[in-house]
């Protein structure tokens, strides 16, 4: 069987002041029906970038997709219409936004943004768009739905608003969700909760998940494999147990100890964070055929300045772009 | 109980804000942003404050600065009362108290430059002769890590980490003594973070500061913090030393806030179980009457909602607001 969603070598181009910057450089991935897959990586590394190519969402005459194939469902979405891809938008793929406190229209209720999908893909009628709304929000877990549906957005929670937006993205049950750091602004509790009812959904519809974060606690908790991403280019892939317990790239070594995280038993000493030096390179540097992170890699020599490292494979699944891989 | 070691130590802040509802001859209502809540920092170290969006974290910070006024209580500044100065007394004061903000893209001025912002300051409080001040601010680009040729550019030349780093500066320029860190990396990139802290922590030793850290970010406070207060709804829950508070929590509320954090652990990950706490926390206009966590409380019994817990010491340097944890 084919893969749901396959990328290959896919160019995202954004055409700047400075001249033209290729945000997604050669990236490939394979999704199957039910996976988990998460892109991990600072800001400005294209994570966000690769999600609205697949959507067709780039911004209008600034982004473009220049070479590759985005094949889902024997369909190449880089040369679908506009027309087509509104279709599969909100339909067969879905999209939950970061931010859930701007992401709903103030001036809708709830229920009317939910029914909208509704009626708009699936044809239904105003009636029964609005009592699937009510079950949507039963399904997300907000209590009192048929009185919660004609509220509007101001008159909940962040964490409720957020939970809207995931009904409003599981209500054509798609094929495909993309949730771009779905609980960046939420508190940590509700952020249990929005991934435990992610991970359900997942389970009960077989939908695969492509979860955008920064955040590698999330990652280890919800996706099975992960993509990191480095100035639009696939640094580490793999499956995320095996990434986190030897990862290869310096990048990734660096994303996973530079935070904090809770232990298990807690102890007096407090070993200092490790650091990655300096920020992402700007989007003038995109593109150049070196180790784009050597700038910032303790282990940088002349040969990841002067030419980019290939993919090197290890136990089949992993993959890495750095030339000191086999090292690490 | 003020030893010599304690630098700040606070007692019954109360920080209400009034609410307009209803006519004019109703009855005016208060929001508790922060209820009656004591604590002590000792010289040289760093007490954490968590607890959720709403819990009245900042707002407590802010009252402890006099930035928000107080409704009651008390504030004691290496043995002066902070509340109490007035005029002259409260600005050369204000200098001992320094403030790093959340948002490095907003609390930096955009139209003066990175050397003029941490100038402000020492000419504000009249920190030192102005003659030695250019000194000073050498020595403070250097010590944050930034420098001496970016001091003449503007804030929005530097990337967020740098902006936060000339935030950290500024803080340190009046020579203050205690330094309210209000979430100050949680704008920041993953990988900046570690920067930032790291920088936190070694200015902590250079200069033998007391920091006041607001956080909501647990991994961020266990690495920082000597003790942990927990707030809940205006009120603290929970407060302990770093080691008992993390290893041995004990209100339900600080065990759920603990289990909900994802990590890369996997043993850890193996050994929480998740406690899930649903729904909302009450209207703060119309607080329950009996403990505020009650109606998310996954262990509540009857009595919960009659009465109010009060904060108990268990052990030494563990105390719990529950009716259900005994010593």
């Amino acid at each position: 069987m084919p893969p749901l969603l396959k990328v290959e070598n896919l160019r995202i181009e954004l055409t700047t002041r400075d001249g033209v910057a290729p945000v997604i450089d050669d990236l490939s991935l394979e999704l199957n029906a039910g996976d988990t897959l998460s892109f991990v990586g600072e800001s400005g590394c294209g994570k966000s970038m690769t999600a609205l190519g697949i959507m067709g969402l780039l911004p209008e005459k600034v982004g473009r997709i220049a070479s590759g194939t985005i094949m889902f469902n024997g369909e190449d979405l880089a040369k679908a219409s506009d027309v087509r891809l509104r279709e599969i938008r909100g339909n067969d793929i879905s999209m939950i936004f970061q931010e859930p406190m701007t992401s709903l229209n103030p001036v809708f209720t709830i229920g009317e943004q939910i029914a909208e999908v509704l009626r708009r893909h699936q044809n239904l009628g105003k009636n029964a768009a609005w009592n699937k709304a009510i079950e949507l929000l039963d399904a997300v877990r907000i209590p009192n739905p048929k009185a919660r549906v004609s509220y509007y957005p101001h008159q909940m929670s962040g964490g409720q608003r957020q939970r809207v937006m995931i009904a409003i993205a599981l209500a054509c049950e798609p094929k495909i969700l993309i949730a771009d750091e779905p609980t960046t602004a939420l508190d940590v509790t509700v952020q249990a909760q929005i991934f435990d009812l992610l991970r359900g959904l997942g389970r009960e519809t077989g939908t695969a998940t492509i979860l955008i974060t920064h955040d590698m606690g999330s990652v280890a908790e919800m996706a099975e494999r992960m993509i990191v991403m480095y100035a639009g280019r696939k640094a580490e892939d793999g499956p995320v147990e095996q990434i986190i317990k030897r990862p290869r790239h310096p990048y990734t070594k660096g994303l996973i100890s530079c935070v904090p995280h809770l232990m298990a038993t807690l102890t007096d000493d407090r070993p200092e964070l490790t650091e990655i030096g300096g920020i992402v390179p700007s989007l003038r540097e995109f593109g150049h055929d070196t180790c784009l992170f050597a700038s910032r890699c303790d282990l940088a020599d002349d040969k990841c300045r002067s030419k980019r490292p290939p993919e090197l494979h290890f136990n089949g699944e992993q993959s890495s772009a750095c030339w000191h891989a086999k090292e690490l | 109980m003020a030893n010599d070691k304690s630098l700040l130590k606070v007692d019954n802040l109360t920080v209400r804000f009034p609410v307009k509802h209803g006519g004019l001859f109703s009855q005016k209502s208060y929001l508790y942003a922060v209820d009656d809540i004591s604590f002590e920092i000792k010289r040289g170290e760093t007490l954490a404050i968590v607890g959720e969006s709403g819990s009245g974290k900042t707002t407590a910070a802010l009252a402890v600065a006099r930035l928000v006024a107080a409704q009651e209580g008390k504030v004691d500044l290496a043995g002066h009362n902070f509340f109490e100065l007035e005029g002259e007394d409260l600005r050369k004061a204000r200098a001992k108290v320094q403030f790093i903000f959340q948002d490095p893209y907003a609390s930096l001025n955009p139209r003066l430059r990175a050397e003029a912002i941490v100038r402000e300051p020492l000419d504000s409080l009249d920190a030192g002769p102005p003659s030695k001040r250019q000194g000073k601010i050498n020595a403070l680009f250097k010590a944050v890590g930034l420098r001496s040729e970016q001091q003449r550019l503007f804030p929005h030349q530097f990337s967020g980490g740098q902006r936060q780093r000339i935030g950290i500066a500024r803080a340190l320029a009046t020579q203050p003594e205690l330094i309210i860190c209000d979430e100050p990396v949680s704008a920041l990139d993953v990988a900046v973070q570690a920067q930032i802290l790291n920088l936190l922590c070694k200015l902590q030793k250079d200069f033998s500061l007391t920091y006041l850290f607001i956080s909501h970010d647990l991994g961020v406070v266990q690495h920082m913090c000597d003790s942990v207060a927990v707030m809940y709804m205006g009120k603290i829950v929970e407060q302990a030393d770093r080691k008992s508070l993390f290893n041995n929590p004990q209100h339900p509320y600080t065990q759920a806030l603990l289990s909900a954090v994802p990590s890369v652990d996997r043993k850890r990950r193996e050994e929480t179980t998740r406690i899930l706490i649903p729904g909302d926390p009450p209207d703060p206009i119309n607080p329950p009457k009996g403990c505020r966590f009650a109606n998310r409380c996954p262990v509540v019994e009857p009595r919960c909602r009659e009465s109010q817990p009060a904060l108990k010491a268990i052990a030494k340097n563990h105390m719990v607001a529950c009716h259900r944890v005994r010593k």
